[in-house]
């Protein structure tokens, strides 16, 4: 049924869908809105067979779903950027223990400096804890992947985290088509545990693991993200089977057919990028994109052959490695391992500054012209550094570094651009 | 694509506003996208939020940089906060205001522009008189189907009626009706004199 | 081999009862449900033996108790969480676990969620049978486990957390904790210095705090009395909602103490008030065990090397002294001494 809801809101609308058993939350945005939506559904009773459970801490929001998943409930929680780092000790925990929780996470960027607005920094600072990371593109596809996941999850016994912008997704309108309950029930079968806590069957679960064997359960761990790399466009493939549309998956292509240029990126930005490739297109620029869906399995063999027979790649990423650049473009570099062509990393979007169509378009002319650095930050205000740097140069003490840049350009997110 | 672009400030309800005129689109089989803009959380600080309507599927995702329409709740970021960036000269403004453009130091502004797009309503007044509250949106977003025509009067009402429970969607239905009303009359006669 | 062996096969022999006069494990002149589990044949032994806790480990002898009690309880419908700690370090030495009955170890810091989980997804399945119980020590719940207790406590959720108190980070190394008692040596508080061992005037008492709470049920335990501890457990597990046990036990190698001496320590601590035990509902006390000899705090601490320090050529009487003052506090607060 479509719906013009916010992105939040149908996340909420497709987790219900799911028949979840256990969901536990704390709140920060931008995620607060989702497991409001779903609080609300399990109060007034359109959510049965739920419990909700209100925790003092995100970290004890993934333990309570670590205890509720072992003890085989379907378990949902959701949070963001420092949020998931409260909890990271759960996180390696859950994925370490094979259980298949599912977990939302709005996007943002982790301090210092605190800030509220959207880049992938909380999602990549977990990137190798074992979990599955898929990244939405749309709120449809938020909502969609959400489905996707739970199955996914308990499929491989593997905790999935899926990933969509804050605000930008999570805070915004758009027209979704919410699925009957009957299609979802179609897609995604009642929950059935590889393991579980049961006094017919007594198990101890989490047991210390020795050198002798602890080389051999990592291996299975990484056996199972290369097995997802199978599974994830298969139930990519039964979705639009179910349900009509094409959603989810390792990457997607976009005019990619002849491109000399490709851009490689995650998330809602996609879209923008899409508009500018129009537009560049039209003029006879042989410009493409691609954005990778499944960040982890990373799909090296799929975005091998989807970038190959560029002449350069241009990877657009919302999150940094400090004092190293791309985050993103390690793992697009390791695909096109002994291929020659040119790459080019460019940090956007950090703490939420606006990606502009017009930004891009010189950006990627630019590429296409050779006439970019290997590492850019987009719209950096070089003045700004550069006059920062001399003040810190002059005087030990120089006070706080974000202060005092804030202190040149005015309040808080009160520019436009 | 129209791109509106909306001012206020916190506790106006500039955020529900650009929600109700995605869902009003939404209603008449268009695609709509509207988000906002958030600075700091809290009650009277400038707020923006956005509104896109297409035919088509929206992919775009950046701030509306240049706005088809201009919607400012609130005269006192007038002279403070940079509205009209990015604004062209054949857009739609509707400003809440009591008094005319020219008292509030915008003739000159308003020259460049098409004056039968561009006018002020008491949307405040409006929201007082039927629903007791000082919350704009709702009358400035029926003055904006009224003079821009995007929109059906009766999309406002049915996404007002979408968003408050029966007793306030109704009031609020009153107050986009006589807003709806005024700035009709307002371009009409404008429409009337450009001729 | 006797010379009546066909006897033996078609006559049983009378077993002569004695009367001991307690509540001696095996005393059959009990009534069946006042017996202790551990004289049953039939109990779960769950926690079986071949564990790698030392000689003498106060903990281990709490735990099969406790879990023992509350198997026997819940008719064998018990899941149970595990912190980080000795408790979890030595029952699955890998690659065996001693445990007979399901559990998970999942953080240090966690168990008490983790066990919220747990009853959580009980409730959703419809299972009203099984019961959760959640362990930790003492530095796995005052210090990092705090807040998951604090948020389980809250909730008021059906768990019934068991605290194994040896008043120190034992299995990392005898590291203090916020339930290391004043003027213990540790190896974060050195018996070296202006203030050797622990300093006064810090720790928290976790059983008050749970009782700020509100829960429906706190006690204090100790090695010292297992059939009170076998009685407070089943008690607890015949309660729904959140339930606290906090059950002194003595640790041999962190106490420098005789491994022989553990349960003799763990009553010198009662006996002297320095370890009331007591229980609470809903934030109110409700009944204490009385001191049946009192011995002065001396007789407690000096077979424990970690209180060396205090005694010697020239004792530290100043310290001593503030060590029975708070025994005697605890005697007054909690109606220690018949009257």
């Amino acid at each position: 049924m479509l719906k013009q809801i916010e992105g939040s809101r149908a996340v909420a609308e497709a987790v219900a869908l799911c028949r979840p058993q256990v969901i536990c939350a704390y709140p920060i945005t931008p995620q607060t809105h989702i497991v409001e939506g779903v609080g609300e559904m399990v109060k007034d009773g359109t959510l049965t067979n739920c419990e909700f459970i209100n925790v003092e801490s995100e970290f004890a929001a993934l333990s309570v779903a670590i205890g509720a998943s072992a003890a085989g409930a379907r378990t949902y929680t959701a949070t963001s950027s420092q949020g998931l780092l409260f909890m990271a000790e759960a996180v390696y925990n859950a994925a370490g223990l094979g259980l298949p929780i599912v977990m939302t996470i709005g996007n943002r960027a982790i301090g210092a400096p605190i800030n509220i607005w959207n880049d992938h920094s909380d999602s990549m600072s977990m990137r190798d804890a074992g979990w599955i990371q898929l990244f939405a593109e749309t709120n449809q596809e938020a909502l969609d992947l959400h489905i996707q996941a739970f199955r996914l999850a308990e499929a491989l016994s593997c905790p999935v985290m899926v990933c969509m912008d804050g605000f930008i997704l999570t805070h915004a309108y758009d027209r979704v088509d919410i699925p009957m309950q009957a299609q979802v029930d179609g897609y995604l079968p009642p929950y059935e545990p590889r393991q579980i806590l049961d006094p017919a069957d007594p198990v101890s679960i989490g047991a210390m693991v020795g050198p002798e064997a602890f080389t051999e359960v990592r291996y299975m761990a990484h056996h199972k993200q290369l097995r997802a790399l199978t599974l994830i466009p298969q139930l990519s493939a039964a979705f639009e089977r179910q349900f009509g549309r094409a959603s989810g998956g390792l990457l997607r292509s976009y005019r990619t057919e002849g491109a000399e240029t490709i851009v490689v990126a995650l998330g809602s930005v996609i879209g923008t990028v899409q508009e500018v490739i129009d537009e560049m297109r039209e003029a006879g620029t042989r410009i493409g994109a691609v954005s990778i869906c499944s960040f982890r399995p990373f799909p090296l063999a799929a975005l091998r052959d989807a970038l190959q027979n560029a002449a350069r790649v241009v990877v657009l990423e919302k999150c940094l490695a400090v004092g190293l650049g791309g985050i993103v473009s390690d793992g697009v570099r390791k695909a096109l391992s002994g291929i020659q062509l040119k790459g080019y990393t460019v940090i956007a979007g950090l703490g939420g500054r606006a990606i502009t169509r017009a930004s891009l378009l010189q950006l990627f002319t630019d590429a296409t012209e050779d006439e970019l650095e290997q590492v850019t930050f987009l719209d950096l205000n070089a003045e700004v550094v550069n006059h920062e740097l001399e003040r810190e140069s002059a005087a030990r003490r120089s006070g706080p570094t974000a202060e005092a840049i804030l202190r040149r350009l005015g309040t808080v997110a009160s520019n436009i651009g | 694509m129209f791109q509106v672009r909306i001012h206020g400030r916190g506790g106006q309800g500039v955020v529900s506003g650009a929600e109700m005129l995605s869902v009003a689109a939404f209603l008449e089989g268009r695609y709509a996208q509207a988000f906002p803009s958030f600075g700091s959380e809290r009650m009277g600080a400038p707020v923006m939020a956005f509104c896109r309507i297409d035919d088509r599927e929206i992919r775009l995702r950046e701030p509306v940089m240049e706005p088809d329409a201009l919607i400012i709740q609130d005269p006192t970021l007038l002279h403070q906060v940079d509205l009209f960036n990015g604004f062209g000269p054949r857009g739609y403004i509707l400003l809440n205001s009591t008094r005319a453009f020219e008292a509030l130091g915008l003739t000159e502004f308003l020259r460049k522009l098409r004056f039968e797009r561009v006018c002020t309503l008491p949307a405040t007044e409006i929201a007082l008189k039927h629903v007791g509250r000082a919350v704009p949106n709702v009358p400035l977003l029926a003055g904006f189907a009224a003079i821009s025509g995007q929109l059906r009067l009766a999309s406002v009402v049915a996404a007002i009626r979408d968003k408050f429970p029966a007793a306030l969607a109704e009031k609020n239905v009153a107050a986009a009706e006589e807003a709806y009303a005024m700035v009709k009359k307002i371009r009409e006669t404008a429409d009337a004199q450009a001729n | 081999m006797t010379e009546t062996g066909n006897h033996m096969a078609t006559e049983m022999q009378e077993v002569k009862f004695y009367q001991t006069g307690t509540f001696t494990v095996g005393n059959r002149l009990l009534a069946e449900d006042e017996r202790s589990v551990q004289a049953n044949m039939q109990r779960t032994n769950s926690l079986n033996s071949g564990h790698r806790a030392c000689q003498g480990c106060g903990e281990a002898l709490g735990a099969r108790y406790a879990i023992d009690a509350a198997m026997r309880a819940t008719g064998n419908q018990l899941i149970a969480v595990i912190a980080t700690g000795c408790l979890e370090v030595f029952t699955t030495p890998y690659p065996e676990s001693s445990w007979q009955i399901p559990s998970i170890h999942s953080l240090f810091g966690n168990a008490a969620a983790v066990a919220s989980g747990v009853a959580a997804a009980l409730r959703v399945t419809g299972n009203s049978a099984t019961r959760v119980v959640a362990q930790g020590g003492d530095g796995g719940t005052t210090d990092i486990g705090f807040g998951c207790l604090s948020g389980m406590f809250e909730r008021n959720d059906d768990v019934l957390y068991i605290c194994y108190d040896n008043e120190a980070y034992m299995n990392t190394g005898v590291q203090r904790s916020s339930a290391t008692p004043p003027a213990a040596r540790t190896a974060t508080t050195m018996a070296v210095g202006k203030e050797p061992g622990n300093v006064f005037g810090t720790g928290k008492n976790m059983p008050l705090i749970a009782m700020a709470h509100n829960i429906p049920y706190v006690a204090t335990a100790s090695v010292a009395n297992l059939r009170d501890l076998e009685f407070k457990v089943t008690k607890a597990m015949g309660i729904h909602g959140a339930r606290y046990i906090q059950i002194h036990v003595p640790c041999p190698l962190g106490w420098g103490s005789l491994p022989a001496d553990t349960i003799k320590l763990a009553r010198l601590a009662v006996e002297s008030g320095l370890f009331p035990l007591f229980e609470a509902e809903h934030g109110e006390l409700s009944g204490s065990t009385k001191i049946r000899s009192k011995v002065p705090v001396e007789d407690y601490l000096r077979p424990q090397k970690r209180f060396a320090h205090l005694f010697g050529k020239e004792p530290d009487t100043a310290r001593l002294a503030r060590i029975q003052a708070a025994a005697d506090r605890n005697i007054a607060r909690f109606n220690l001494l018949p009257q």
